[in-house]
């Protein structure tokens, strides 16, 4: 089952479409309930990230009977220090995004924290791409 | 995981000679539990949740709500009704409180009792329970039997968040017979009846969730008591009646406002959001599970617009019964007289279990095959025409591609295609080429 999901940089109205959507599927296919949450937790905040930092990006949810596995590949700023990034409470968000509840600097702890692999690439300048796996069974 | 779960008990039935297969049923069931067959709507059994929403669309009344006969009150020597007070709010002002306890007695009943005693003491309780409770909250309540299986229908991650504690109803009926017990009256004597507003509250008190037994022996039709009321005010009047010399602080400003939206949220510390009605409960929901909402202590759901002003039984309208719930409530003390009382020999923490989920299979229990079926499904929609015409006998194209793949209807179903395939230009003139051309495509 193939899922995908044009996001577009700074509408935060439609943030949260996309797990919305993969979580939806998950639960008419009787998926665990735990394992759903992980997948809503991680897609929610990686899609926020697109919303908030890049200017449009592309989401695809491949779900198979073993996993879950989703990409996010966006273009924008890309991110200059990965581990800075990765390190709980970083932020770059600007002032009107945190006001909007965004930005703590949790986003990518969080979704490290309930994948089971997890990969982020990225080109300053161009664009981040982040891979989450979730096992099923 | 797998222990088998008791069938539901329903309270709603549809009576196939009345039914005409309309269909206005299938598109509101929030479980999509309906579907039409030989021209008449049928029931899923273990999606329908009792809230009742196809009884209030039907024409013709051919949704029934399974009540108790009244008749049978008298197999009793000790007959106590037990009284919602969105009932009392149904009457116009007239009709005043004591003349309707008096046709009330006169129709044999031995004790009248309102509801809302039971929830003075569940303030403190509740309030309790969240500050002890160590799940994920918010903490939802246990006092609308209908959200309550929605949620095990529907939203079945949840079930354990439903709070562990009775409703106000059963804990004034297990007051009620202790004190016949405290006074040696046999049990056998004493039949306890309950005024109900909805049908939910019928199919909780035959089959409660968590391991309950309910000690409430009968249930009443509000809207047949509300018309047996009424009848008796047209044809004798009002009248002075020996049993209403009683005073009337049996229920405090919080029990009455209790069964209205916010009645129970009002009374909790820390953030408490109170919604009402289905599509409202159904979007909360949905977005607690995609984890936008957060920092939410207490949920007050209600399965009716207005809550119990709104249940499917009660007469009149729903704002101008909780107008009138309000001007009692401001009339009443914050305690009633059996205040102490009550919290001195009931709770609302009565041995219970979680509730159990009962999760609707959609496609499939195994998931590779759920997962064929699921693809099949959406390859189905783009063929189906996508308006929900309901003339296949399912809610939705959705739900009629669903079926398909679980081999419950057969393509041959859609009607418009049918048609289309005769004569497109009819078709194609009111709903457009493209309708029909895209979705052919990858026609099977």
């Amino acid at each position: 089952m193939d899922l995908s999901f044009h996001i577009q940089g700074g509408d935060f109205t439609s943030a949260g479409t996309a797990s919305s959507q993969v979580r939806r599927t998950l639960k008419e296919l009787g998926v665990d309930a735990a394992v759903i949450k992980r997948v809503v937790v991680a897609l929610y905040e990686a899609e926020v990230n697109i919303v908030a930092h890049a200017y449009k990006g592309i989401i695809t949810a491949e779900i198979s009977p073993e996993r879950v596995f989703l990409q996010l590949v966006d273009e924008g700023p890309g991110i200059t220090d990965i581990e800075k990034a990765m390190t709980p409470g970083f932020s770059t968000a600007s002032q009107e995004v945190r006001e909007m509840g965004f930005g703590a600097g949790m986003g990518l702890p969080n979704i490290c924290r309930n994948a089971d692999v997890f990969n982020i690439h990225s080109v300053p300048g161009k664009g981040t791409t982040v891979e989450i796996t979730i096992q099923i069974k | 995981m797998d222990k088998p779960i008791k069938p539901f008990h329903h309270a709603l039935g549809i009576r196939k000679e009345i039914c005409i297969g309309c269909s206005r049923c299938l598109r509101v069931c929030p479980t999509e539990a309906l579907r039409v067959k030989d021209g008449k709507a049928s029931l899923h059994p273990e999606w329908c949740i009792d809230c009742g929403e196809c009884f209030n669309v039907c024409p013709v009344k051919a949704v029934v709500v399974e009540d108790d006969d009244i008749a049978q009150i008298f197999n009793y020597k000790h007959r106590i009704l037990l009284v919602p007070s969105v009932f009392f709010a149904q009457f116009e002002e007239k009709l005043t409180l004591d003349a309707i306890k008096g046709i009330l007695y006169d129709m044999g009943f031995t004790e009248l009792c309102t509801v809302e005693q039971g929830a003075d003491l569940l303030v403190d309780e509740i309030n309790r329970y969240i500050q002890e409770y160590e799940g994920e909250k918010p903490v939802i309540s246990s006092y609308c039997p209908a959200v309550v299986r929605l949620i095990q229908v529907r939203f079945p991650s949840f079930a354990d968040r439903i709070m562990r504690l009775i409703p106000p109803l059963e804990i004034t009926a297990q007051y009620y017979r202790n004190e016949y017990k405290k006074h040696d009256v046999p049990l056998e004597d004493v039949g306890i009846f309950y005024v109900t507003p909805c049908a939910a509250k019928i199919a909780a008190i035959k089959a409660p969730v968590g391991g309950y037994v309910s000690p409430i022996n009968g249930v009443i039709n509000m809207s047949e008591l509300y018309n047996k009321v009424f009848l008796a005010y047209k044809q004798k009047g009002i009248y002075e009646h020996e049993h209403c010399a009683l005073p009337h602080s049996m229920l405090s400003s919080v029990g009455v406002r209790w069964s209205t939206t916010c009645g129970e949220a009002a009374n909790i510390r820390g953030r408490a959001l109170a919604i009402d009605s289905m599509p409202n409960v159904i979007d909360f929901l949905e977005r607690l599970e995609n984890e936008e909402i957060k920092g939410v202590d207490f949920l007050e759901l209600r399965a009716c617009d207005m809550s119990c002003c709104g249940g499917i039984l009660v007469q009149d309208n729903r704002f101008l019964i909780r107008e009138r719930i309000e001007k009692t409530a401001e009339e009443l003390p914050a305690k009633h007289a059996l205040d102490q009382e009550f919290k001195n020999v009931c709770s609302g923490y009565i041995p219970m279990e979680t509730v159990e989920p009962r999760a609707m299979i959609k496609y499939h229990k195994d998931l590779t095959m759920a997962l064929q079926r699921m693809e099949e499904s959406r390859r189905l929609r783009r063929i189906l025409p996508g308006i929900d015409c309901n003339a296949c006998g399912a809610p939705s194209c959705e739900a009629l591609a669903d079926d398909i793949v679980c081999s419950r209807a057969t393509l041959e179903h859609c009607v418009i295609l049918h048609a289309h395939n005769k004569d497109p230009e009819m078709l194609e003139k009111i709903w457009g080429k493209n309708r029909f051309n895209k979705k052919n495509q990858d026609k099977i």
